[in-house]
């Protein structure tokens, strides 16, 4: 995983609550069995107006030029805003592997679905919770200038606007720790290994019937 | 010291060990594997030269991508290659690592949340994951159960644990009995519409009370599947002896001795008569009518009685814009009766409600009727090999096929059209699973969330109609 740096970067809106994963990432795009290559297909059905299939080539796909991805004021955006209840619906981690493969790495909303939250962090992207008065005060800057740009230190856990204003928010400290250094938890869990042969141990003798397979 | 709910029993007995931020180490005891979810998992352990820690504890299924109609040419005839690529990785992976899968044409092959508790793979007390939001179904049987994504599946098969913060506790108790004709998927629909799709971020939602005790196994589950649209990943109802006559005997069991000393620590598995919960939400069954989601979240939801909502009404102004949006894809007038809409399609299946009891709910509200003329289609997808033979002994087959269903075989199917099976943009359908997104069962779709008997009796009338008076 890549380790999660300052970030200095174009802001784009989406302004509608419940962004599922379906939206994010529309299922005909599940059928791969890779883990890149969903950027393209990031937002499908909202952001082209014809119907897409895994494996096409979308260089040529009518845009819809209503959704702000499409917008030449947000190219390059890496800091995606939105609405309550961000990423609700299926577990589907291409949600998140879309999202990154397009570029994002931090999205700020009001509230996240848990799945989709822990999914972010496993991908070195980074969900961050602002209240919802300055979610709207962000929603009304971005929209008023062109080119808007947040701050986002992870390190310090503070967002900041290009002038000055200083949003501060949580992180889970092993969540942080694992960002800020790229590492695999996997690798990290398995340096508990004893402790989960004791726990094994323990519950083979308390509760034999979870380990008859 | 005050008592424990059931999840705080749960969690504590599987903690491995507990960082002074919470951060926890989990132990998992069954983790269930689909094709969709899995394979960059297998990929990364590959890549990582890892193997399963417990390759004992893993069940796998084919379920999002399989073909429903006939399928006697195996993996082979599946005309859409992606997703035979994707059925056969599954099967290439589960031979790999020494997985039990039952594969595409295996009698016992359903949706990994129909099988698992119909084989008692899923049993009281354990933690339950899959890489799938819907896991939640497995709450119902006092095992804590929760969905995960594909980097978390990897985890679980190499270390059979999971790295999580416990959540809080909301206790939704429903008083009271429901009225004929009112059944549990209601139940679930009345309670996310009260507290919204994000009411229940952040917790683990304990369903009790008198009418959640009087439903069959069945019916809990469909309430504890819909947990996750409430947004908690995990849903709960406690063992009692509903819970341990369904177990009782099937496959994964426990037995003989081993059987009793089991039953006798599932008799724990409920919260203290003292226990604290963090939130609270009393309902009374008794209030409850058949409901009907017509918009775009499943929180978009009224009784069968009622009309469409005006966002004019709504003071939010961000929930008024998603009432708006909603109105506008599902091409509905504020003010319309539910019962003027009709329906071009029915979909009876899903995880939801695809056991043998939807099925008999569903075939007896068709009630000697006939599919109406302008229902394009109406499926029947049982949730599993088995649920679809028990049917078929029963003879439901033969009612759903002489009113003119489609009698399939077992799978997701139209809940997320992954396979062939899917909405024509503009359609609109009565379905029995638990996701009305835009798009959800094909590009441009229109979805109404209803019981099973709701969709049978829809199919029927060609329009939505309350079940209680047909
Ligand atoms: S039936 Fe639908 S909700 Fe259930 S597991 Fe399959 S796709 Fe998911």
């Amino acid at each position: 995983m890549e380790k999660f740096e300052k970030l200095i970067a174009i802001v784009v809106p989406l302004d509608r609550p419940n962004v599922d994963t379906d939206a994010i990432i529309p299922k005909q795009f599940l059928k791969s069995i890779r883990r890149s290559g969903f950027g393209p297909n990031l937002f499908d059905e909202w952001r082209y107006l014809d119907h897409g299939e895994p494996d096409q080539d979308n260089s040529g796909r009518p845009l819809n030029p209503d959704f702000a991805l499409n917008q030449a004021r947000y190219r390059g955006a890496r800091i995606l805003l939105g609405r309550e209840n961000f990423g609700c619906g299926s577990s589907r981690e291409h949600a998140v592997w879309a999202l990154e493969d397009y570029g994002f790495r931090v999205v700020i909303a009001p509230s996240f679905a848990d799945i989709f939250f822990n999914n972010c962090f496993k991908n070195g992207v980074l969900p961050i919770v602002l209240d919802a008065t300055q979610i709207d005060a962000l929603f009304k800057a971005v929209e008023a200038a062109p080119g808007y740009r947040l701050t986002v230190d992870l390190q310090a856990q503070v967002v900041t606007t290009l002038t000055g204003v200083q949003m501060p928010f949580d992180v889970v400290a092993f969540r942080k720790h694992c960002l800020l250094e790229g590492l695999d938890d996997i690798g990290l869990t398995l340096q508990r290994a004893d402790a989960i042969r004791a726990y094994e141990q323990r519950r083979r003798s308390e509760a034999p019937w979870l380990f008859t397979g | 010291m005050t008592g424990k709910t059931l999840y705080d029993k749960l969690w504590d007995a599987h903690v491995v060990r507990a960082d002074a931020d919470g951060t926890t180490l989990l132990y998992i005891d069954r983790h269930l594997v689909h094709e969709v979810t899995s394979p960059q998992a297998f990929e990364g352990l590959r890549l990582a030269g890892r193997t399963p820690w417990r390759s004992d504890s893993v069940l796998a299924v084919p379920d999002h991508n399989v073909p429903t109609t006939e399928r006697s040419a195996g993996v082979t005839g599946i005309a859409d290659p992606i997703s035979r690529i994707q059925v056969e990785t599954l099967d290439a992976n589960c031979a790999a690592f020494g997985i039990t899968e039952f594969k595409m044409n295996d009698l016992r092959q359903g949706i990994v949340h129909v099988i698992g508790p119909e084989q008692g793979a899923t049993l009281p007390g354990m933690t339950v994951v899959c890489g799938d939001s819907h896991t939640s179904t497995h709450g119902a049987f006092g095992a804590l159960a929760f969905g995960i994504g594909t980097s978390e599946v990897e985890h679980v098969l190499a270390t059979q644990c999971l790295i999580q913060k416990k959540a809080k506790n909301f206790l939704v108790r429903v008083d009271g009995q429901l009225r004929p004709g009112v059944t549990a998927k209601d139940i679930v629909l009345a309670i996310i519409g009260k507290i919204g799709t994000a009411g229940g971020t952040g917790y683990t939602l304990e369903f009790a009370g008198e009418a959640i005790r009087s439903l069959s196994m069945e019916g809990r589950m469909s309430i504890c599947n819909m947990a996750i649209e409430a947004g908690a990943r995990a849903g709960l109802v406690g063992v009692d002896e509903t819970t341990v006559e369904y177990v009782r005997g099937r496959t994964y069991a426990p037995r003989d001795a081993l059987w009793d000393k089991a039953v006798a620590a599932w008799r724990d598995l409920h919260s203290d008569a003292d226990a604290v919960f963090d939130k609270t939400l009393l309902l009374n069954a008794a209030d409850l009518v058949p409901q009907v989601t017509w918009g775009t979240s499943p929180e978009m939801v009224v009784g069968v009685d009622a009309n469409v909502p005006d966002p004019a009404a709504e003071a939010d102004q961000v929930k008024a814009n998603g009432m708006r949006r909603a109105l506008e894809y599902m091409d509905l007038q504020p003010g319309m009766p539910i019962s003027a809409i009709n329906v071009d399609k029915v979909f009876i299946g899903s995880c939801t409600n695809s056991r043998i009891e939807d099925l008999r709910a569903a075939a007896a509200a068709i009630r000697g009727g006939t599919v109406a003329a302008n229902v394009k289609q109406a499926l029947v997808v049982p949730g599993s090999g088995l649920v679809k033979q028990q049917a078929e002994a029963e003879g439901l087959d033969a009612i759903f096929k002489a009113a003119g269903f489609e009698w399939r075989e077992p799978g997701c199917s139209m809940c997320l059209a992954m396979n062939a099976d899917r909405l024509q943009p503009g359609d609109r359908c009565a379905s029995t699973s638990n996701r009305n997104f835009e798009g959800r069962q094909g590009q441009g779709g229109r979805t109404h969330l209803v019981s099973a008997a709701m969709a049978a009796a829809a199919a029927i009338a060609g329009q939505f109609v309350d079940v209680r008076k047909f």
